[in-house]
């Protein structure tokens, strides 16, 4: 990498090695303020609420598959929550599905996705030593584990934990008579959702601050791999969606604890009336999805910012439309704040208001499309090097199209009146949401792993991982499509009992055992993840021979990631097959002036300006030498 | 590593800011985003009817002045830093400090005026609205006050002068900020009432 120290001067070398930290156990992998210690410790958290989320569905889909099992063999495990008759007590059920929802939209897909990837790869990708603030970044995991200590811990609290759907809707959620759910487990939601908004919100102010003040020389917002700008942009999507969840969590607080009406209004529960009046369920509704659907995206844009540096960098063609996709990306953000009222159009919600955000919601199908386009025709063609992170961005890309379509449907107003809440919605967002953001996430680690930890993770097991999941998850989700066009409501305990829906026994069964070796797959992962953290093949300095910043960096980068100064970036991170070149990546280290041979037109013109900035350069280290 | 991170944040990047001003300005967005959410649900809900119509509290208006004074006060002080003006930089900081504490003792003078006219936190929306709103924009100026409280300390130190005066703007930023936030909550009371 001879072309990568180009502006790598010895002046700072040992200016830097004065004061190298020396770390105890404590320091570096518990209450560190290192970026990369910080993204690892949001993996690992991550992981783990992974399998504990993957988990709960499979015990409910355990109940769903096999109405006349018999559980008893779980009673260690679930104790009371199995009857007597050894079935799964209908009000944990309840439970099992609002905890899948919040720990794997929240935990997993936000804290464990954002807060990996943003923290690991925002300072890496611009050229950073840090974040702008270790200090706030420290506070924002160390919420995020206080957070998911509660939440934990409200799992095996005596009334179960929160029952009223990841929603939380009221008055459900706000009356502790309604169910037992709504008691304790449901305060403790509500105070573990408070610290997981404080440790968002920390850790996006820290991602924003650091996109936008501390790029390296040369890294114009035009030079951005588009990882960071969807990293970037979802930090401000959550910037400015969290603290409106928060608003609306701290009435649902008020309501439930002091007494107050703010939606809650003439109810009746057991046949007394309760003294609140003058309160608004919907209210809440329109509160909670103005943070809810921006969520989505915020789950959503950092998998897609991974797929577009996987899939160039695999594809060996530079990303098709790198300016489309940025418009597009701004383009989602902007309006994923006017569509919410979309996951409302049977709420009692004016029907007038429904056919204006049914509009706005089909204009995002314009740059979600845009971005498949984009990524199909960056793999069109393409010198295809299929690593298991490749195959993950794939998948991806498939998800991506068949969940989107459905959406077409769900954004339908009328249409919704037949669909809403039914498994065609699960389908949905599984496929377009959660798994799409969930193999973004897969493939980020297997595409970052050797920066991470400095070995390669095997690629043998990635492949039967990928291959499993994949074909898993269509396997899963596909077949709900037709359980919900039946009208089968999500969130029932029972299917059994109702005409219509008892026919499709055969269909469930076959999904809760495809749920059920997905789940298992995802163990070989485990396996590879953990055995290639300390057995796997030492990694290169460069696995992927990819043109990104992180790649200059040591194998292990140490505290302030580049010994020495941090290097100057000279083009846009896609150079990928150039015309020309000698070899099929440039990385964005190499000055224009080195590559007359393949440089554009256009930019064989900025190589003057190019070359008189080095020398300007060269003088103002030269001054600062003589102060020294 | 301390130079060079100068060196790129003076030299490269032209706008680029004190990170952590800038981290202050994106906290204040959220704070913005909080209140926006919660205004928002009160027009929302008012529109619905069944609302409680009181009067608010005159002492507001007693409040919003101390907290326009309270600013003004901030902001002589921080010209007199500029100008390493000592003196006038601490009376300016205490002056400012009191007249929070002044605005606090006010805002819990209102609560005593509504629950004086029968308006209570747990109600009819229209009044635990006003509390939500004063509550939590008092939980904010409290972190005001101790934010300045600490910058007080440090000009006690001699860390506040003409060439130091990072915190000292990002306090000022602040408390403008609170004061600029109470006066649109109590516009838009006096608009939406």
């Amino acid at each position: 990498m001879a072309t990568a120290s180009v502006a790598h001067h010895d002046a700072a070398v040992h200016d830097h090695h004065d004061h190298e930290h020396h770390d105890n156990f404590i320091t570096k992998y518990i209450f560190s303020t290192d970026h990369k210690m910080i993204g690892k410790q949001f993996l690992v958290t991550g992981i783990f609420w992974a399998i504990i989320g993957g988990f709960l569905s499979i015990l409910f889909r355990l109940q769903l598959g096999f109405p006349d099992m018999n559980l008893e063999f779980l009673r260690p495990l679930l104790g009371g929550w199995i009857d007597e008759t050894g079935k799964l007590d209908p009000t944990f059920y309840l439970a099992l599905v609002t905890m899948h929802g919040t720990i794997m939209v929240f935990f997993v897909l936000t804290a464990g996705l954002s807060g990996t990837f943003s923290n690991f790869l925002i300072p890496l990708q611009i050229g950073a030593r840090d974040m702008a603030s270790g200090f706030m970044n420290m506070l924002s995991y160390w919420f995020f584990f206080l957070s998911s200590v509660i939440m934990f811990i409200s799992l095996f609290i005596k009334t179960g934990p929160a029952g009223g759907g990841w929603v939380v809707y009221p008055p459900l959620s706000a009356l502790e008579q309604a169910i037992p759910g709504s008691g304790l487990g449901m305060t403790l939601w509500l105070v573990a959702m408070t610290f997981f908004i404080a440790s968002s919100l920390l850790g996006g102010i820290n991602y924003i601050t650091t996109v936008i003040n501390l790029r390296t020389k040369g890294m114009s917002f035009s030079r951005l791999p588009l990882t960071i700008w969807a990293f970037f942009l979802t930090a401000v999507i959550g910037l400015l969606s969290f603290p409106v969840l928060f608003a609306a969590a701290l009435l649902l607080v008020f309501d439930r604890s002091f007494g107050t009406s703010f939606y809650l209004s003439d109810i009746y529960v057991a046949g007394e009336a309760l003294p609140n009046t003058g309160g608004s369920p919907v209210l809440y509704q329109h509160l909670f999805w103005f943070l809810g659907h921006p969520e989505v995206y915020i789950v959503l844009l950092p998998a897609l910012g991974i797929t577009s540096e996987v899939i160039a960098t695999n594809a060996r063609k530079p990303i098709f439309g790198y300016k489309a996709m940025i418009i597009s990306m701004l383009g989602i953000t902007i309006l994923s704040f006017i569509v919410w009222a979309h996951h409302m159009f049977v709420s009692g919600m004016n029907p007038f208001l429904g056919s204006i955000f049914m509009f706005l919601t089909l204009i995002i199908a314009v740059p979600s499309a845009v971005k498949v386009f984009n990524y199909l025709t960056t793999l069109w063609r393409g010198n295809l090097i299929f690593t298991p992170a490749m195959l993950f961005s794939i998948g991806l890309v498939s998800f991506f199209i068949s969940g989107g379509l459905t959406g077409i449907f769900l954004g339908n107003s009328a249409i919704d009146i037949q669909l809403h809440d039914t498994y065609f919605v699960v389908a949905h967002f599984h496929l377009v949401m959660g798994s799409a953001s969930f193999f973004g996430l897969l493939a980020g680690v297997y595409h970052w792993f050797p920066k991470m930890f400095g070995r390669m993770m095997d690629a043998r097991l990635g492949y039967v991982h990928f291959w499993l999941t994949f074909v898993g998850v269509y396997m899963v989700f596909f077949p709900m499509h037709y359980i919900g066009i039946a009208g089968f409501p999500r969130r029932y305990y029972s299917w059994t009992n109702f005409e219509f829906s008892n026919m499709y026994t055969d269909l469930n069964m076959f999904v809760s055992a495809a749920a059920i070796i997905t789940f298992a797959a995802q163990f070989i992962f485990l396996f590879n993840f953990f055995y290639s953290m300390y057995r796997g093949r030492k990694a290169t300095q460069n696995p992927w021979r990819s043109t990104t910043l992180e790649w200059t960096t040591p194998i292990e980068p140490g505290h302030g990631n580049w010994p020495g100064e941090i290097p100057t970036v000279y083009r846009w991170p896609y150079d990928y097959s150039k015309p020309g070149a000698a070899e099929d990546f440039i990385p964005q280290t190499v000055p224009l002036s080195q590559t007359p041979e393949s440089n554009l037109p256009h930019e064989q013109e900025l190589v003057k300006l190019e070359l008189e900035i080095m020398k300007d350069e060269a003088e103002v280290l030269v001054a600062n030498e003589s102060k020294h | 590593m301390e130079r060079e991170l100068k060196y790129i944040d003076i030299v490269e990047q032209p706008i680029s800011m004190h990170p952590k001003k800038f981290a202050l300005w994106l906290f204040m967005v959220t704070v913005v985003m909080i209140f926006a959410a919660l205004t928002s649900a009160y027009i929302v809900r008012q529109s619905e009817g069944n609302w409680l119509e009181y009067d608010l509290p005159e002492i507001f208006w007693v409040t919003s002045g101390i907290v326009i004074l309270s600013s003004v006060a901030l902001q002589w002080s921080y010209y007199s830093a500029k100008r390493d003006n000592f003196l006038g930089l601490r009376m300016g900081m205490v002056a400012t400090v009191l007249l929070g504490i002044a605005f606090l003792v006010g805002q819990w003078y209102s609560w005593v005026a509504l629950v004086d006219r029968d308006v209570f936190f747990v109600g009819n929306p229209a009044g635990s609205f006003l509390y939500v709103f004063t509550g939590l924009h008092a939980l904010h100026l409290i972190s005001g006050v101790i934010f300045l409280i600490i910058v007080l300390i440090s000009t006690f130190r001699l860390k506040v002068h003409s060439k130091s005066l990072n915190t000292m703007e990002m306090a000022t930023t602040y408390w403008h900020f609170l004061g600029g936030l109470w006066l649109y909550l109590f516009m838009f009371l006096l608009l939406n009432h």
